[in-house]
């Protein structure tokens, strides 16, 4: 009896803080998003989303953050197409060209592991130094490369978890049909659609967030770029500066950016998952 | 015990090994027989497969009848499947694998050097254990074999599709959803569905890979019998566990033991008079 009554004490304990455990994050989630929309929102203007900052704007006059916000998604449009023109590449090649349990592909997942983990500031330095190296300025094609360099990690990560996936049964069926090899990467590029849209909406996630690594490539300024040698701005940096300015209402419009990079990430996310759920209908 | 002792020897050396198979005659007047009427389609001679240090098929001969059944059996790991899988060059994806000896198809060595492979390939249909459809639609399936070849009009497509459904049992089931995901059907409609997709490219060989073992009486009990009716039609190679399949449908029996063939004759002969020990004790289930 004993015995039953411990158990049963343990079951409590561990239900209770698995409990704990998930309300602290929803409610931190939450109040991340009413501390955002709380400040932010009344900072929230048309002007903040279409203008470019005036005369006076980090003095609280008129103006508004499109230059930032076309700035981010500058790059992380960029990063991602030159990404995954990268990572799409390495991952087709350590899963369906190396054999299994390849050494070569052992060693490239270990590397990309290690780059997983690198802290973005450290990708910053060195996109700094390649671009001294180079003679660039700090520039769109500086920060553009930073980015890519941080994301691509990410994005290999991903779309070879579920390139690990897909069952060997499917290559062989397609190869035993008479498919070529690039006709039967066709196939199983198909299966991992659904896949790569997840691995795209992580990596948009984390390369439109990151200040550490455009803070000295991509620069900032106040207008909107017209090549990829300008310095460009971010809206990461631009809740940095803002936020530490001494005057309440400019502090208020870094929420108002924090508020528009949400958004966007938010909106990015929807569609991404409408998409991914379209794709996903004739998966295995 | 027997059957551990072979799981071992999967990774080590095992005294199975060293055991030589001693090969008594086999009546070569029925042999003679089969190959008269249904003259071979494949031949092997001499082939030795070894995937890293293991040795899997140690000098395998062998021929497969021409338009009939042939059912490869024997224990679990004795190499049926690397043998079924050297027909149509699909061994050559492992890493670390190295083929000696001859595969003839219609008389053309598979490894020679101006063999195009998806020809072999497209010459074989394959059928795996647990049947896996392509990511696409039911129609897709079946047209994507005759795509990549290089059909293109709509109309041929799907007569195609339908000539091949109804030829695997299907049409009449999927006739109204064609569109949907294959995925959608059952996991017996399924491996007919590849069993349709196979027969789309228009092979001569149909190759199966223990193709009923995933699927329930009902539906396994159906792909035998497009078997036999497709038998008139392609040369069919079956990897079986199931004695009593092998039984029911097969012409000519391959038995294999630890890589090598020990014993390959029609039927009839195989099932009511094995001549070697070995194939009566497997035969008699004192070892599966």
């Amino acid at each position: 009896m004993k015995h039953v009554r411990i158990k049963g004490l343990e079951e409590k304990i561990f239900k209770t803080l698995m409990m704990a455990a998930t309300l602290v994050i929803v409610i931190s989630l939450f109040m991340i998003i009413v501390a955002v929309v709380k400040r932010g929102l009344p900072a929230m203007s048309w002007d903040m989303v279409s203008k470019i900052p005036g005369g006076g704007f980090y003095i609280g006059k008129e103006g508004g953050l499109l230059n930032a916000i076309v700035g981010s998604l500058y790059i992380v449009i960029g990063s991602i197409f030159l990404g995954l023109l990268f990572s799409l590449p390495i991952v087709l090649y350590i899963n369906l060209y190396l054999p299994e349990k390849s050494r070569l592909a052992q060693f490239t997942r270990l590397s990309f592991d290690v780059l997983f983990g690198i802290p973005s500031i450290v990708y910053g330095a060195f996109g700094f130094t390649l671009m001294v190296y180079l003679g660039l300025r700090s520039s769109l094609l500086a920060g553009i490369l930073t980015v890519t360099m941080l994301i691509i990690p990410i994005l290999i990560r991903s779309i070879d978890e579920v390139m690990r996936r897909v069952p060997k049964e499917m290559k062989d069926a397609a190869l035993s049909l008479g498919a070529t090899r690039s006709e039967m990467i066709m196939v199983i590029l198909r299966q991992v659609v659904p896949g790569i849209i997840t691995a795209v909406l992580l990596s948009v996630g984390r390369g439109i967030g990151d200040a550490a690594s455009v803070l000295f490539t991509a620069g900032y300024t106040d207008s909107i770029p017209t090549s990829l040698g300008q310095p460009v701005a971010t809206l990461p940096l631009a809740i940095f500066f803002q936020l530490s300015s001494p005057i309440a209402e400019v502090q208020d419009r870094a929420y108002a950016a924090a508020l528009i990079l949400t958004f966007i990430v938010l909106i990015l996310s929807l569609s991404g998952r409408y998409y991914s759920r379209k794709f996903s209908k004739n998966k295995i | 015990m027997i059957q551990n002792l072979l799981r071992i020897d999967k990774y080590f050396d095992s005294p199975f090994d060293k055991i030589q198979v001693k090969k008594d005659s086999v009546n070569p007047v029925a042999i003679d027989l089969i190959f008269k009427t249904h003259p071979p389609h494949i031949s092997v001679r001499n082939l030795n497969v070894y995937l890293s240090k293991n040795h899997i098929l140690k000098d395998v001969s062998l021929d497969i009848p021409d338009k009939a059944i042939t059912c490869i059996i024997g224990p679990s790991g004795c190499g049926k499947t690397t043998l079924l899988k050297t027909f149509n060059r699909l061994l050559q994806n492992s890493i670390d694998v190295r083929i000696e000896g001859d595969v003839l198809v219609d008389g053309e060595n598979i490894h020679g050097k101006d063999v195009v492979v998806e020809n072999i390939r497209k010459k074989m249909g394959l059928l795996s254990q647990r049947p896996c459809p392509l990511p696409m639609s039911i129609f897709d399936n079946i047209a994507y074999g005759p795509r990549i070849h290089g059909i293109r009009r709509m109309k041929t497509l799907k007569l195609m599709v339908e000539k091949y459904l109804t030829e695997a049992g299907l049409w009449d089931e999927v006739k109204d959803r064609l569109k949907s995901p294959a995925t959608s059907l059952s996991i017996g409609q399924q491996q007919r569905l590849c069993l349709a997709r196979g027969l789309a490219v228009k092979p001569e060989i149909i190759l199966g890979d223990e193709a009923t073992s995933a699927l329930d009486p009902i539906s396994s009990k159906k792909i035998e019998e497009l078997f036999v009716k497709l038998r008139d039609q392609y040369s069919i190679v079956l990897v079986t566990h199931t004695l009593r399949q092998a039984r029911r449908i097969a012409d000519y029996v391959v038995f294999m033991y630890l890589g090598e063939v020990v014993e390959a004759g029609p039927a009839s002969e195989i099932f009511s008079n094995p001549k070697e020990k070995l194939t009566r004790e497997y035969l008699e289930g004192y070892f599966s």
